[in-house]
Order: C-alpha cells, then sequence, then structure tokens
C-alpha cells in the first residue's frame, strides 16, 4: 500500500507545485544557489556527452528549438515561438523568436539553427570534430539520419525535411543535447568548444574547476526574463552521505542522489524538504531466454510471483518507487493500468517451478550493477534480497558483478543469464521503451514474439495517436503474459532542497532549468 | 654527482617504456571499451561501432600503441577519451591535490614521528617508549578508510567542528596560480581560503598521515638506539658533552640516513594511498580520478596518470638518494 | 628445522645449541609477539569454530529488521538487510584468514622463485627479473591491484590473486639479496665441490639462511594483506555478497553512516585487530629470530 500514499505525496506535490508557481509567481532576486551532486561534468557542449551530470548544466547554459513545460514531457515552444508540419510528416517548419541572443551577442537566428543542425548531421562538416555526436545519431538514426535538409528560409524561419516520418520528431527536438550553441565560438574554440560553452539559455557560463565545481552567472537579456538567481555553482561532491553533511551543514543548498537511509531524517528536518522527480523510468530484473530453463515462461513466471517488491521498495527505495508491472512508467501515455501484476505468493511460485519440472530449484548466475542508477539506488541490496526471496523457493542465486564497463560489455554480448539494468526513457514516447527495450532485434534477454514484433513496428510508422496508443496497450499485454522480465519499480528519484529554496519543479526528463527557481532567505 | 644524476636519469628511460608497455596492455585486456561505456544502456551495434571508429579503437593492439607512444616523447600524451581534454591538462588540474594531501601528511608524520622516535629512543622501555611504540603499531594496523569514516563521523557529524569532504568551503574564492590551495592563498595573503583550505586538509591528511607516521617514528627509535649504543656517542658522553648535545650533533645525525630513506619511501607508498583517503573525503585528486578512468576505460588517461605516478616515485628516490651525500659525506656516488 | 651444521655455523650471529630453538624461547618472552600469538589464536578459534560460536546464520535476511541498533537479541546489531552483525563479523574470520594466508603464500611462492633466480643465477635473467620488479614497485599498488581485478573480475579469488602480485617484489628482493651475499660463501663453494647441485643448494643452504628475514616479511605481509584485501572489498572489488567480508561490509556500511554508525564501526575494529595480531607476531619473531634486524 506504501504506493498509493505516495501517489497522495506525490499528487500533493503536484498541488503544491501549482500553487507555489502561481501564489509565489514574484519570487525574490538575487542569491547564488549551490547545487550539489555526485560528479563533474564530462563536457559542457551538449551534443558530445551522453551523462547526466553534464546535462544539468548545459540545461542552463543553452535553449532547444522546442522544451519541455516544466514537470513533464509536453512540448511547449523553445527557440521557436511556433511551427507547422506537412501532411505527409516530412516537411517541418519552425518559426524563431525573434531579437534572442546568444551570450556573446551573436543573434539566434535561422542560419545559425541551420548551422549547428549541419555541424551535428554532416560527417565532414569542418566542425563536426571534437567527439562523436552520440545523441544525434541515436535520436536521428545516423549521419546525416532522417534529417536530409535544414533550410533557413529566412531571418526567423527554418526549416527541416525528412526522409521519413518520425513520430517524435518533436519531442526529440527537445532533448537537452539538441541545445543550440553559438556558431562564432565554437569556430573560434574548434576543439576545445566543451570548455568555453556559449549558448543563449538564462545562465552564462563564468568558470569551471575541474571535480570541484562550476560557475554560472545570470543571462540579464534572457528571452523568458531574467532569472531570480545571481548565480548558480555546481559542486561534485562524489559520496552521497557527505553530500548530504554539506547539506545538512548549509554549505550547498539542494543535492541529488541521496542514500535511502537517510532520507527519514530529511522528512524530519523541517529546515531540509524532498523533492520528488516524476518517474520516468524502470528498474527490471531480466531472465535471458538463451540460458535454461529461463527459456521456459512458468520458471519466468514463478520468479514474478517470487520477489515482494513492496518490501523492496520499503526498503531500499525508502518508499520513493512505485512497484512495476510494465516496463512502462505508469505517467506516460499509453501505459496499461488494466494489467494485474503477478501478485507476491510463494506458493504458486513453487507451484509454478514444479510444473515447470523443477520441483527442487536449480541454481543460477544473478549478475547487478556495480554502480547506482536512479532506478536502481542500490542495485547490491536489491539483488541480495531477490536472492533472498528466490531462496524461499528452493531456487539458488549466485551474485555476480564487475565493474560498469565490463557489465555493459557483457550485457551486450548476451553473456548474462540474469540481471538487473533499467532504463530512463528520453523523450516521452513509449517507444523509447517499448522498442528500445523488448523487441525482438533490440533486446538482450533472448525475448521473441513475432507479434510483439508486427505491433512495434506499426506503432512506430502509425502518426494517430488514438490507434498508437492502442497497439501499445495490445504490446503490454503480450509482454506481461510472456514475462522476459520481473520489473522491479518505478522509481521517483529524490531531491533534496533547504526549505528556502522555491519553485523548484523537477522534470521527468532528468534536468531542468533553474530560472524560475529563487532563495526565500 | 653529476654524473651520478645523469645516470639515474638514464636508468629512468627502460622503467618508463616497461610501465608504459605494462599500463597499455593492462587496461586492454580489461574486458568492455570507452564506447560501452560512454554510451551505458543506450549502446545500439550502430552507435558502438561509429564511436568505436572515431575513437581509433578498431586499429590492431600494436598501431595504437605505436600512436600512443610516438608522440610522447614531444609530452604529448593524447587527449582523454571521455572529456576530450588532453591528459596533460587534465593531470594538471588534479596532481597538485594529490601532492598537497600528501606533502601534508607527510609533514604530519614527520613532525610527530620523528620527535616521539627520538625522545622514545632517549628513554628507553619507560612509559612514553611503550605507549609511543603501541601507538605506532596500532598506526600500521588501522584500515585507514575506516578511520577515515570514523573521523568523519566524529568530526564532521556528531561535532560538526570540520568539514567532511573536498578542499574549500563554496563561499571562499581563491586565484589559482599553482593549484596548491594553501599555497596559492598564502601567495596572495587570501587569509581566509589559507583557513578554509587547512581545516579542509586537516581529516584527510590525518587519515592518510597514520601509517607513515607510525612506520617512522619506529623506524627513528631504532635507528637512534643504534647510534646511542656505538662507541663514539659513549665516548661524547665520556667527554662530559651535555647530553642534548650527544643526542642531536651526533646522534641524531647519524642515524638519520635509514630515517630519509624510509621518509621517501613512504612518501611514495602516501601517494598511492592517497587514493583511498580521497575517495572517502571527496578529494579531487589524480588517484581518485584515475580509478574512475579505469573504470570508464579512458586508455590515455590510465596510461599518462600512472606513468605520472611512477615518475614521481623514482624521482623521489632519487632525491632520497641525492640526500644522503649531504647528511653524510662518506657516501660517494659513482 | 635445518640441523646442516656448515649453514649455522656460516651463520654470523651462531651462539650456541639450534638458533631455532633458541628464538622460540625469545619469542616466548617477547610480550608483544605473546600479545600476536594470543590475538592469532583467538581468531583461528573463532573461525574454526564459527558455527558454534555465532548465534544467527550470517547470510540470513530480514529486511524488516534492518539498522537494529546493538541489543541483547543482537549484540553488535543488524545492517542493511537485517542481518546479524556479530554472526557476520564471526564467519567472516574466515575468510580474512584465508585471504591473509593463500595470498601471501602466492607471493612467497612467485617471490621465492623469482628472488632465487635472479640471485643465483645472476647475469640476463636477473637484470630482466629485478628491472620487472623495479617497474611494479614504481606503480602505486592499490592502482595495480583495481587493475588486475578489473581483467579478472571481482571476485574473493581474483582479489587474492592480485593481492599475491603486488606483494611479489618484497619477497623476491629479500630472497635475491641473501642469495647473492651467499652464492660467493666458502660452504656453499665447498657443497658444489662434493657435487651438490644447485638444487640441492638452494634447498639446502640458500633458503634456510634466508628464513628468518622471510619469516618475518611473511608475518608482517599477512596483516599488509588483510587490509588490502578489505580495502579492494571496500572499493567493491573483493568478496561479493552475501559474503561477510569485514571490508566489504563496512563498504555496505558507508551510506548508514549517520542513520547507523554501529554498523561501520564493528567490521573496522574486527580488520583492526586481525591486522594488530598478524603485526604483533610479526614484530616478536623479528626481534626473536634477528635482533639486529629491526623494523626493516
Amino acid at each position: 500500500m506504501k504506493w498509493r500514499s505516495l501517489s497522495v505525496l506525490l499528487v500533493l506535490a503536484l498541488v503544491l507545485g501549482a500553487f507555489s508557481l502561481s501564489a509565489f509567481a514574484e519570487g525574490k532576486y538575487g542569491g547564488t544557489f549551490i547545487f550539489g551532486r555526485g560528479g563533474d561534468s564530462v563536457g559542457l557542449d551538449p551534443i558530445q556527452v551522453t551523462d547526466g551530470e553534464s546535462f544539468k548544466v548545459t540545461q542552463q547554459i543553452y535553449d532547444t528549438i522546442v522544451q519541455y513545460k516544466p514537470g513533464t514531457t509536453e512540448v511547449i515552444p523553445g527557440l521557436a515561438k511556433e511551427w507547422e508540419v506537412s501532411d505527409d510528416g516530412l516537411r517541418w517548419t519552425f518559426y524563431l523568436r525573434e531579437g534572442v541572443k546568444f551570450h556573446d551577442g551573436n543573434p539566434v537566428n535561422a542560419e545559425a539553427i541551420k548551422w549547428n543542425f549541419d555541424r551535428w548531421r554532416l560527417v565532414d562538416h569542418p566542425y563536426h570534430i571534437g567527439g562523436d555526436f552520440t545523441y544525434y545519431s541515436y535520436m536521428f538514426q545516423g549521419f546525416p539520419g532522417i534529417i536530409k535538409e535544414v533550410n533557413a528560409v529566412d531571418e526567423y524561419t527554418v526549416e527541416f525535411v525528412l526522409t521519413e516520418p518520425q513520430a517524435p520528431f518533436l519531442n526529440n527536438l527537445g532533448m537537452v543535447s539538441f541545445g543550440i550553441a553559438s556558431p562564432a565560438a565554437v569556430k573560434k574554440w574548434g576543439e576545445d568548444y566543451f570548455k568555453h560553452p556559449v549558448g543563449s539559455g538564462p545562465f552564462k557560463f563564468v568558470e569551471w574547476k575541474k571535480d570541484d565545481r562550476i560557475v554560472l552567472e545570470a543571462n540579464e537579456d534572457y528571452w523568458g526574463g531574467r532569472p531570480y538567481l545571481d548565480k548558480v555553482v555546481f559542486r561534485s561532491i562524489p559520496d552521497n552521505g557527505a553530500r548530504y553533511m554539506e547539506l545538512q551543514a548549509g554549505t550547498i543548498d539542494m543535492m541529488d542522489y541521496i542514500n535511502p537511509e537517510d532520507v527519514a531524517s530529511v522528512k524530519e528536518n523541517p529546515e531540509l524538504d524532498l523533492v520528488l522527480r516524476p518517474s520516468f523510468n524502470v528498474g527490471y530484473f531480466a531472465m535471458h531466454q538463451n540460458f535454461p530453463p529461463f527459456d521456459n515462461v512458468l520458471i519466468r513466471r514463478a520468479f514474478n510471483h517470487a520477489i515482494n517488491k513492496e518490501n523492496l521498495i520499503g526498503a531500499f527505495y525508502a518508499g520513493l518507487a512505485q512497484p512495476a508491472k510494465n516496463p512502462l512508467p505508469p505517467s506516460l501515455w499509453g501505459y496499461n493500468d488494466e494489467i494485474k501484476d503477478y501478485e507476491y505468493d510463494l506458493e504458486k511460485a513453487k507451484e509454478l517451478l514444479a510444473k515447470a519440472g523443477y520441483p527442487d530449484g536449480f541454481e543460477f548466475d544473478l549478475w547487478y550493477m556495480p554502480v547506482p542508477r536512479p532506478y536502481f539506488p542500490q542495485p547490491k541490496l536489491v539483488a541480495q534480497a531477490i536472492q533472498y526471496y528466490l531462496s524461499q523457493i528452493g531456487v539458488k542465486a549466485n551474485l555476480k558483478t564487475v565493474d560498469w564497463g565490463t557489465y555493459l560489455d557483457k550485457y551486450y554480448a548476451d553473456e548474462l543469464p540474469t540481471y538487473l539494468l533499467g532504463w530512463t526513457g528520453d523523450n516521452g514516447d513509449p517507444d523509447n521503451f517499448l522498442y528500445v527495450l523488448l523487441d525482438q532485434t533490440q533486446n538482450n534477454c533472448g525475448y521473441k514474439n513475432d507479434e510483439l514484433h508486427e505491433i512495434l513496428l506499426e506503432a512506430q510508422r502509425t502518426v494517430d495517436h488514438e490507434r498508437r496508443v492502442e497497439l501499445y496497450m495490445k504490446a503490454q499485454e503480450i509482454i506481461h503474459n510472456d514475462a522476459p522480465w520481473v520489473p522491479i519499480a518505478h522509481s521517483t528519484p529524490p531531491l533534496v532542497k533547504r526549505s528556502y529554496v522555491k519553485n523548484y519543479i523537477p522534470n521527468p526528463t532528468s534536468t531542468e532549468k533553474f530560472h524560475r527557481v529563487w532563495l526565500d532567505k | 654527482m653529476v654524473n651520478y644524476i645523469i645516470k639515474r636519469l638514464l636508468a629512468l628511460i627502460p622503467i618508463i617504456i616497461g610501465v608504459v608497455l605494462i599500463v597499455f596492455l593492462m587496461i586492454h585486456l580489461i574486458p568492455g571499451d570507452p564506447a560501452q561505456v560512454m554510451l551505458g544502456e543506450r549502446g545500439t551495434e550502430e552507435a558502438l561501432a561509429a564511436l568505436r571508429e572515431s575513437m581509433g579503437l578498431n586499429d590492431p593492439l600494436y598501431v595504437q600503441f605505436w600512436r600512443y607512444i610516438s608522440k610522447l616523447p614531444r609530452g604529448d600524451f593524447g587527449r582523454s577519451i571521455i572529456s576530450n581534454n588532453p591528459v596533460l591538462l587534465e593531470i594538471s588540474h588534479r596532481f597538485p591535490a594529490t601532492i598537497e594531501l600528501s606533502v601534508f601528511a607527510m609533514i604530519f608524520a614527520v613532525l610527530i614521528g620523528i620527535p616521539a622516535g627520538i625522545f622514545a629512543s632517549i628513554h628507553q622501555n619507560s612509559w612514553f617508549d611503550n605507549l609511543s611504540m603501541s601507538f605506532a603499531l596500532i598506526g600500521v594496523s588501522m584500515p585507514i578508510f575506516w578511520l577515515g569514516l570514523m573521523l568523519i563521523w566524529l568530526f564532521a557529524v556528531v561535532l560538526g567542528w570540520l568539514p567532511p569532504s573536498s578542499r574549500l568551503s563554496v563561499g571562499i574564492e581563491l586565484n589559482n596560480i599553482t593549484n596548491l590551495y594553501v599555497l596559492d592563498s598564502l601567495i596572495q595573503g587570501n587569509w581566509p581560503a589559507l583557513w578554509d583550505s587547512f581545516k579542509h586538509l586537516l581529516l584527510p591528511s590525518a587519515a592518510l598521515a597514520t601509517i607513515p607516521m607510525a612506520i617512522i617514528a619506529r623506524m627513528t627509535r631504532s635507528s637512534m638506539l643504534e647510534v646511542l649504543r656505538q662507541d663514539y656517542i659513549r665516548t661524547a658522553y665520556a667527554k662530559g658533552l651535555s647530553g642534548r648535545i650527544v643526542v642531536y650533533k651526533h646522534a641524531l645525525k647519524n642515524a638519520l640516513v635509514p630515517i630519509i630513506t624510509v621518509v621517501g619511501l613512504q612518501f611514495g607508498v602516501l601517494l598511492g594511498g592517497a587514493i583511498l583517503t580521497e575517495t572517502i573525503f571527496s578529494w579531487p585528486g589524480l588517484g581518485r580520478y584515475l580509478v574512475n578512468a579505469i573504470y570508464a576505460r579512458d586508455y590515455p588517461v590510465v596510461q599518462g596518470g600512472i606513468l605520472f605516478f611512477s615518475i614521481t616515485f623514482v624521482f623521489v628516490n632519487l632525491i632520497v638518494d641525492l640526500s644522503y651525500g649531504s647528511i653524510d659525506p662518506r657516501i660517494q656516488y659513482d | 628445522m635445518t640441523t646442516d651444521g656448515t649453514a649455522v655455523k656460516n651463520r654470523p650471529r651462531k651462539k650456541s645449541g639450534n638458533p631455532w630453538l633458541e628464538a622460540g624461547h625469545r619469542l616466548k618472552k617477547s610480550k608483544i609477539g605473546m600479545a600476536g600469538v594470543v590475538i592469532i589464536g583467538i581468531l583461528l578459534l573463532v573461525a574454526l569454530f564459527a558455527p558454534l560460536l555465532a548465534p544467527y546464520s550470517p547470510t540470513e535476511q530480514n529486511i524488516l529488521f534492518r539498522y537494529q541498533p546493538p541489543s541483547s537479541e543482537h549484540w553488535l546489531g543488524t545492517d542493511e538487510m537485517g542481518r546479524d552483525i556479530l554472526s557476520r563479523i564471526i564467519y567472516g574470520s574466515r575468510i580474512s584468514l584465508r585471504v591473509g594466508l593463500i595470498s601471501i603464500s602466492l607471493a612467497l611462492l612467485m617471490g621465492v622463485t623469482l628472488g632465487l633466480i635472479a640471485g643465483f643465477y645472476g647475469g640476463f635473467l636477473d637484470m630482466v627479473i629485478m628491472r620487472f620488479m623495479d617497474i611494479m614497485l614504481a606503480f602505486p599498488s592499490i592502482l595495480l591491484a583495481i587493475a588486475i581485478v578489473a581483467i579478472l573480475g571481482p571476485q574473493l579469488e581474483n582479489a587474492m590473486i592480485a593481492i599475491a602480485i603486488i606483494n611479489v617484489p618484497r619477497f623476491a628482493r629479500i630472497i635475491r639479496s641473501s642469495a647473492l651475499s651467499l652464492k660467493e660463501n666458502d660452504f656453499i663453494k665447498a657443497a658444489r665441490a662434493l657435487g651438490a647441485g644447485d638444487f640441492r643448494i638452494i634447498v639446502n643452504h640458500l633458503l634456510p639462511n634466508a628464513m628468518a628475514p622471510l619469516i618475518v616479511q611473511t608475518t608482517l605481509s599477512i596483516a599488509t594483506a588483510i587490509l588490502e584485501a578489505a580495502a579492494l572489498s571496500f572499493l567493491g572489488l573483493g568478496a561479493q555478497p552475501p559474503s561477510p567480508e569485514w571490508g566489504a561490509m563496512l563498504s555496505d556500511a558507508r551510506s548508514a553512516l549517520q542513520k547507523a554508525p554501529w554498523v561501520a564501526t564493528f567490521p573496522g575494529l574486527a580488520i583492526f585487530f586481525g591486522v594488530l595480531g598478524f603485526n604483533l607476531l610479526g614484530d616478536g619473531l623479528r626481534d626473536a629470530l634477528d635482533p639486529k634486524m629491526k623494523n626493516a
């Protein structure tokens, strides 16, 4: 029943959020906001990086053509104030805000946007250097991928021509990776641009002390209004416990990734508030069907019955998660709430085991991730608990891990018989969960189902929203029935702030702009 | 003397080549590659292939090795695969942090260890001798990662006297010249920064100093005892020289060679041992960075960083060897 | 251990009778050494009788009773999985002893072999081996261990191999120097003149003469090996759950340092006492075996 109280909490948080938005819309100007996080950024050229710590900072420095409404994945205007799409879905036209300037004073116009996209998508572009443009090829399927042309129609009109329709195209453009950089700055710094970022966002880059801090200052001319804060400092404090101590001591104003053990003390402390990021992820326990007996659906279902998700979430997420029954997080459209989860029932699990021909259980390797992720804040402990639950039905799990790089290597090479892993959404489209994680051409758990494959492909090509919803509902039914995973949890990753920090609205996509945040002190 | 130094420096070359070769082979033996680490859960086959190609990971190993080593003599350590920064730049940010921590720990260890050792040797078998040598034994048996946690718990959590991590508080401004914060704030006369960085140094350097302090105290004591037994010391006493002069002028000077050897050796150990301390105290040093680089398969960084550590280690040894001559003129270099 | 008259006669510090017996007597008189013997004895007994001593199973979890403070039911409290910390520490002694003994035996084997080859045969082999040892010594040892474990995979067995490898150079150096100093000695020449082969000379003459420093170094190295294993486990590279390895216990307790400091306190103390025992014994042995070789 924990998740029910959680959802109450969530609603409360949303209501409070909305309340503060309207009632305290007039915040105080001034002050330095210090955000403590677990690691340093890799680089500040958003197209070149893949890590969350970089995106947190580039989100402040850059704007995207469209952006997500605070707290959601709904698309709202960004640098473009409006847009239209041709009937075949191949031609997108964006009308830009006028008079927006990069931090170096150059105008943000159609030419600048074309230049950025050309830099990203054309491998022979003179400034297609300094990295691998990973997210571009990932979201738009290679170089140049599905974006055939980008044309500057006039000063403030830019047109994209696609080779094929892409349902989540607009959502993709709002991703933090596609922040528009000042062409002049990229040309000036070349390969070292990532240390001298220039965008048009609410904060300007000031200073970067490696492994220590990144300092930003308010962009007085921000098109969305001058930020309340004068300065933002991102500090790297790798140890969760140490970071929490700094927060308690008041040397930082806000932090992410708190140890679940410390959540209770946050709730007791009137000077600290918990801020929950809406769930946009799934943590799962996969059973690879190339490894008998996991090719037997009865075994997989037995495991689904044997694991007590409620208890896991109470212990290792400090209750800040929802038990998962689908691969999709419930906040996403297309979520199938009709599905009834396999209930925690040891007798049923044993029965299924016996039916599958393993009344006395068996032994297998259970791999767990060596690093915490938002969907598994304590993978090692979750693995031990799963090991324990399975021992209750006579199955012996040997826990194994390797460092993260090797873990991924083995995962892609289909060498892990069972493993913990998860996914955080990119763009708010179910395709980004279901196809990517479970289609038979994509998954790494040996799961094959032709019917599912057809459905997922049809959903990709379909433009009609209702039809897509229908298809994804059906897909989740099939997945539930085949039980390739034990879906464990959709976490709501907690952030902790000092109570004087106002109007912080966390976005499901993991990063948000700070320009509406203000300090009441 | 000059010939000796040149000889020692030449002897460095095979060690450097050896270290480079071994590190190179070793990290390429680790399964997984930087492309996978960068892409994480998102490594589709096409994306991985493209990334590997652009990182030059598809070339045969000997080609990659040659590419790396042929640039080394020019001081080009390559660029970090992860951050794309020149490796030398990445190291130059972090190495001073490690040096500062190690030097402070060494100062701690020497300032307490040597006097304690001397005093214990003069008053052999006294309560002070027993007590300090017991402490020394405790010191060498201490898991410093545990001690570090306990220090944080006591001084930062319970008492709140000292900061739990990092090098400088957020509100404190300091311009970096050498990246050694204490030195930088001294140069600029920035007293708040000096005080603050000193406070941050206290816990980690105390934790790091435990083992070398214990070893130095024990070495000093036994080396002093050895000397105090010698005939010339007895002669000196017999000549009526006061105890203090005998101890400091004659005995200590002669006992210094093994003590300095140990200090030098321990400094090398400190540099390496700083990795754990840096992890616990979130100290932005080279050790912690290298551990992460191993995990991230950031090949050029691992190679460059370990090379840096090794060269420093060898240099410290050289300085120790050279310092013998100034202490004891009987020692000849050839 | 040895009754070879020549070897004893050529030992510079001979006094009377069997030097090993004499050393044994000296060790008995050494308070430090005996303290070490007692601690190690207790450790051995605990390890041996762990199933009898431990009040609970070391792996039995109850996630509804996590982080219980010390009480009459759980003397040292419970950990992050609701397991009894006392029972885990008791069972953990088995692991730490095993790690210390096995990894150092491995290091001893490799180090002695390499050192003997280098010292006894000299020349090119000596150069290659000792340069290699120099290179290894120039490495920060914990980084070397991390890299080795990263190659082999994080398991206790692999951590032991890594610890063995980083301890090789020390043993190799000891053996090599004593081999060098003895090689030209008269009794070796005499033995050779009598027709003894290399192997016999090594086993009968070289090894016994290097025994004293070797024993001391071995004991002290077991102490550091326990520390190193705990450090590797602390970094997540050693023992895997649910194994009650002390360093791993400490590492898992980190996230609850504020909420439940006892979870981190006790495994740390256990490591400390284990290491202390071997250090004390090592010191005692050094005084007993070779009064001149202090604090090397």
